[in-house]
Order: structure tokens, then C-alpha cells, then sequence
């Protein structure tokens, strides 16, 4: 299944596809693991680079050098293949997996260095460094584990999401939705407090009966694209239910 | 697109949360208000083309304790048919795993925000014994409420008062409500267990606090769960008409009547034993507050009961004395 046709077929409550980064990971067909991996790259490289630029108050350069040498040692070694779904979630999974790694390289300080034969990532580092700026985060003002653990699944729903706004945006252009797009942008990605529906109406020269429904409709359909991506992060049904619950079913 | 705020996430989460509501005959409208457990939506019910107010779970819940408590909340509900608490029409499950419940859509104002216009006191103190004549009902019934408190009670658009969020509501043995109206009512089906109906988990275990500090019973705030029984609903209704009292015009405490404050002690004592027993008898000595007659809590001194006796008969009073003195100037006027 294309994501096009992925697209076309949701607006289920559960996403159509059942494509599992987990299980795609540990595939024979080549093409399939790099499609995985590029998808656990997406979702994860600035989580793990922001928890380890913080966690282990590592400098812009370490932390990308790390980063770089996880998601390779992921590979190298098949660490997902000691992912059980069953004991954890897989974002619990690859934040132990980074914290590992991470332990073990500062304790083998110099053993070797990342480049060389090392499977090399092209990430944007300064742009995540760039939304470490902006978020100015103290990290003496997060000094507990329980804190990190919560600042990784804070920076990774905002990557969940991220790549949710990126495919809605691709789906309204090719739908001829843009203007809906538009209005979910001015209101629900706002950075800070959105216009009224009111304001929204006066600026795109619509009726506010207009933009409720459009929004309501974005809503739905990026609803459905986010837990389509949540799906896709999850090895099996029962731990998407139970993501998709503590992720959007509760209180943040 | 390359990063999204901290209030852009909140605000997608919250979306995100929003109930799917596609594989049923409602159709959402708007969000109401949130509680402790639970968030309430105002929906379309598509069939009978009318609004309805939905509960539904909104606090992660692996091991289903919350959905069991929800779904005991609204069997609860469906069994108390009075005009003092919401009727439920239906209970389902969402796609999503999320319990909910539905309910009469009621429009009109929380006890605490229809009290600050409401200045007469006698009118409050009405309101209030309406909440009693519900309260007492559920008593009736074997069910203690258990989170009555301003927040849960609601005045709608008809003047009616609703006692709401019954999700503490706890379902008491058989053995006091065997011979109750309840079991000649068709209603007798109480399951013989103490705290029958509710997940056998820690949320019903001594030892769990449940309630809101301030309307909480002493037994209840201690965590002693299987010491609480209607005393503590008497506790919180109180508190509650301390609460009904004071608010409004009449916002000083201190100037509370005696009688009435002697009331909401007795209702509040710290010891179970030394508040009413019944709904009914603190609903009496109100009546008999409202009535200018001497209320069971309170023994009062001569001067006190001279003011109540003026205060009760004062127009019969008046008369009689205007007659008196017309006819003492009548009876001088003469003699000159």
C-alpha cells in the first residue's frame, strides 16, 4: 500500500495500515528495512538529539556525534531485533537503548571515533539546536530521570506530530483542501494564543459557519494522519491502543 | 513547517483527544466541561434529533479501572429516576477504547455561580432542600454520593436542581436497604456485597482518599472507606448549606444565624455520631429554620427565643399591639 493509498483508504478509526516500523526493521527485503529505518529516523533523531544534548549536558557536537552513533549502532548491531512490545513501548526502548549507548561510549571515551565505516545519517542538527534555543530550556530545570523521561516523550509527540502536519499538508494539496490546511495552521498550530474563529473569518473572507466546519474537518482528517504515523511506530495493535490512549485519550 | 510550539502541541493534543464519535448515532458539538475523571461534550444525538450531554473517560487507563468506574456511574444513574439527578439514555464504547455515557443535555448554572444572584436566603435555603430530597432519595436507594459539593450541583433552566457526577457513588449492602422502598420499587436488585458494583481495586479500598477537601467527611478525608456511610453525605451537605448560606448578599459568616450555623455544625461534626442521622432530619430542622420554629441542633436562651417568637409571629404582633394602643388612645380620648 502507497501512502497515497493509505490516505485514501483511512478516516477508520484505526488506521487502515497496519505497517509497522518494528516489524518492516527486521525484514529480509532491503528496501523495506531502509523504509523503516528512514521513518524511525524521522520520528526519533530529535528526541534522542535534544534528551542527549540536555540529559548529558553534551555540547552541540557531541551530542550530534553521538546521536549519529546511535542510530548507527541501531543498525549495526539490530538492537530493535531485542525489542520485545510486550515488557515496553518502543520510544521507552530507544530512550534506555540511547542512554545505554551513550553510559557506554562516555565510559570508553576516544575508543572510536563516529565517521569512518560508520553508516552516516544526514540529520538537521541545527535546526534541532535551533529549537533547543527557542524553547530555552534550562536543563538544571529538569533535574530528575522522571523529568527526562518526560522531556523525551514531550520532544517526540512533537515529532509525531511534525511529520502528522507534514503528510496533512501534502493530503490538503493534493485534495485541493489548501484553504482548510491554511486555517489549521493560523488556528491550531499557532504558536501562541490562535485567533477567534471570528478573526479567522474577517481574514480569509469566509463565514465563521465556514470555519468551524473546516477546522472540524482538518481535525478529523489529521487525526486520523497522526495516529496513522503512531500506528506505524508501534509493533502491534494492542500497544497503538495503548499509545494512542496515554498519548491523546488523557491529560497531558 | 519545521517545529511546532509547546501551546501548538498542547493545542493538537487536545484535538487529538477530542472523542471520535463515527461508529455511533451522535455526532459531536462541543466541548462542555471537565471533572475529575471525565471530560462532558454536548452532542447530536442523529436519531432522535436532539442534544445530549456525553461523559466520556479521559484519563489513561491500562488496567480499566476508570471504564469499570464509569460504567458503575451510570448503572447508578439509571437507577435513580427522580427529578433531582440527570437521566441516562445509553452507555457505549468509543473506537478508541474510551468508555462514555449519555445524558440529558440540561442547560443552566452550577450551585455556586446561581447562589451570587440569588440574595434571599430563605430561597437558598429552599434550593437546598431540594438537594436533600434528592440526596435522601439516593439514601433510599442504598447509594451515597460521597463528592457532594457546589461544583456538583446544578440549578437548571426550569428552576430544577440536579445533583451531578455521581463517579464516588458508592452502592451500600442490602442489609439497610432490604426493606427499603427501593426493594418494593422493582429496584431491589442490590447486589448483596458492601460496595457491590464497584472494581474491586484500591479506588474502593480503605486506605484510598476520595472526595474534595472541604466537603469531605473526616472518615472519608482518613482514607477509613468502610466507615463511611450517609453520615458522610450529611458531613458534605453541611458544608454544603454553610456554603448556600454564606454565599450570596449575605457573604459574612460570622452573621449567620445561630440556629442555622448550630445546623451546619451539627450536620459537620467531625464524629458520624453526633450528626443527623438522616437526610430527612437535617432537611427538617432547616424546614423548621425557614418556619421560625426551634430547630432540633440548636437549645436556646430566653432572649433568643423571645427574638425567634417576635420574628415568627411578628405581623400577628404588630396588629396587636396597634390594636392595643388605638384603644388605649381611644379609652383617653373618651375620658377627656
Amino acid at each position: 500500500m502507497t501512502p497515497d493509498e493509505t490516505i485514501r483508504a483511512g478516516g477508520g478509526n484505526f488506521p487502515a495500515t497496519r505497517w509497522s516500523v518494528v516489524a518492516a526493521a527486521r525484514s529480509d527485503d532491503s528496501a523495506e528495512r531502509a523504509r523503516a529505518l528512514d521513518v524511525l529516523f524521522a520520528a526519533y533523531w530529535k528526541p534522542v538529539y535534544k534528551y542527549v544534548r540536555l540529559k548529558f549536558s553534551k555540547s552541540p557536537e557531541e551530542a550530534q556525534d553521538l546521536t549519529q552513533g546511535f542510530f548507527a549502532e541501531l543498525l549495526e548491531r539490530d538492537l530493535l531485533s531485542g525489542f520485545e512490545p510486550k515488557k515496553s513501548r518502543l520510544r521507552t526502548y530507544i530512550r534506555l537503548c540511547a542512554d545505554s549507548f551513550v553510559l557506554n561510549e562516555i565510559k570508553h571515551a576516544g575508543r572510536q571515533k563516529r565517521g569512518g565505516d560508520a553508516v552516516h545519517v544526514a540529520l538537521d542538527f541545527s535546526a534541532a539546536e535551533g529549537e533547543l534555543r527557542a524553547q530555552a530550556i534550562d536543563p538544571a530545570s529538569i533535574p530528575s530521570e522522571e523529568r527526562f523521561e518526560q522531556f523525551f516523550e514531550k520532544e517526540w509527540i512533537r515529532s509525531l506530530f511534525l511529520a502528522a502536519v507534514r503528510k496533512f499538508r501534502e493530503f490538503c494539496a493534493a485534495g485541493g483542501k489548501v484553504s482548510a490546511f491554511n486555517l489549521f495552521e493560523a488556528y491550531d498550530l499557532a504558536d501562541d494564543d490562535p485567533p477567534s474563529y471570528a478573526q479567522l473569518a474577517e481574514t480569509h473572507q469566509l463565514s465563521v459557519g465556514h470555519v468551524t466546519n473546516q477546522l472540524a474537518w482538518a481535525r478529523r482528517e489529521f487525526r486520523r494522519l497522526a495516529k496513522e504515523e503512531l500506528r506505524a511506530l508501534c509493533s502491534t495493535d494492542d500497544e497503538f491502543a495503548r499509545e494512542s490512549r496515554s498519548l491523546f485519550g488523557g491529560k497531558a | 513547517m519545521d517545529f511546532l510550539s509547546d501551546k501548538a502541541v498542547t493545542r493538537l493534543r487536545e484535538a487529538e483527544a477530542l472523542p471520535d464519535f463515527s461508529a455511533t448515532r451522535y455526532t459531536l458539538r462541543e466541548f462542555l466541561a471537565r471533572g475529575g475523571m471525565g471530560a462532558v461534550y454536548l452532542a447530536q444525538d442523529q436519531h432522535l434529533n436532539r442534544g445530549v450531554a456525553i461523559k466520556i473517560l479521559d484519563l489513561a487507563d491500562p488496567d480499566g479501572t476508570l471504564a469499570e468506574r464509569l460504567n458503575k456511574e451510570a448503572r447508578i444513574l439509571a437507577r435513580l429516576e427522580h427529578p433531582g439527578i440527570v437521566p441516562v439514555h445509553d452507555t457505549g464504547t468509543l473506537p478508541d477504547g474510551r468508555v462514555f455515557y449519555v445524558m440529558k443535555f440540561v442547560e443552566g448554572s452550577r450551585l455556586d455561580r446561581f447562589l451570587s444572584v440569588m440574595p434571599s436566603l430563605p430561597e437558598r435555603l429552599r434550593l437546598f432542600l431540594r438537594i436533600c430530597d434528592t440526596v435522601s432519595f439516593a439514601h433510599s436507594r442504598g447509594i451515597l454520593h460521597r463528592d457532594l459539593k457546589p461544583a456538583n450541583v446544578m440549578v437548571g433552566a426550569f428552576g430544577e436542581v440536579l445533583v451531578m457526577d455521581w463517579g464516588l457513588a458508592k452502592i451500600l449492602s442490602t442489609s439497610s436497604t432490604e426493606n427499603s422502598p427501593a426493594a418494593t420499587a422493582g429496584f431491589g436488585s442490590l447486589p448483596n456485597a458492601v460496595e457491590s458494583g464497584e472494581p474491586k481495586t484500591a479506588a474502593t479500598r480503605d486506605g484510598t482518599v476520595m472526595g474534595t477537601p472541604g466537603f469531605m467527611s473526616p472518615e472519608q478525608a482518613s482514607g477509613k472507606s468502610s466507615e463511611v456511610d450517609e453520615r458522610s453525605d450529611i458531613f458534605s451537605l453541611g458544608r454544603l448549606l454553610e456554603f448556600t448560606a454564606t454565599l450570596g448578599a449575605n457573604r459574612n459568616p460570622g452573621r449567620t444565624h445561630r440556629a442555622l450555623q448550630a445546623i451546619c455544625d451539627k450536620a459537620a461534626a467531625p464524629e458520624p455520631a453526633l450528626r443527623y442521622g438522616k437526610v430527612a432530619d437535617l432537611a427538617e430542622d432547616v424546614v423548621r429554620f425557614l418556619d421560625g420554629a426551634p430547630v432540633s441542633a440548636h437549645h436556646e436562651n430566653l432572649l433568643e427565643r423571645t427574638a425567634r417568637f417576635y420574628h415568627r409571629y411578628q405581623a400577628a404582633i404588630l396588629l396587636i399591639a396597634m390594636y392595643l394602643l388605638m384603644r388605649t388612645l381611644f379609652v383617653i380620648y373618651s375620658r377627656h
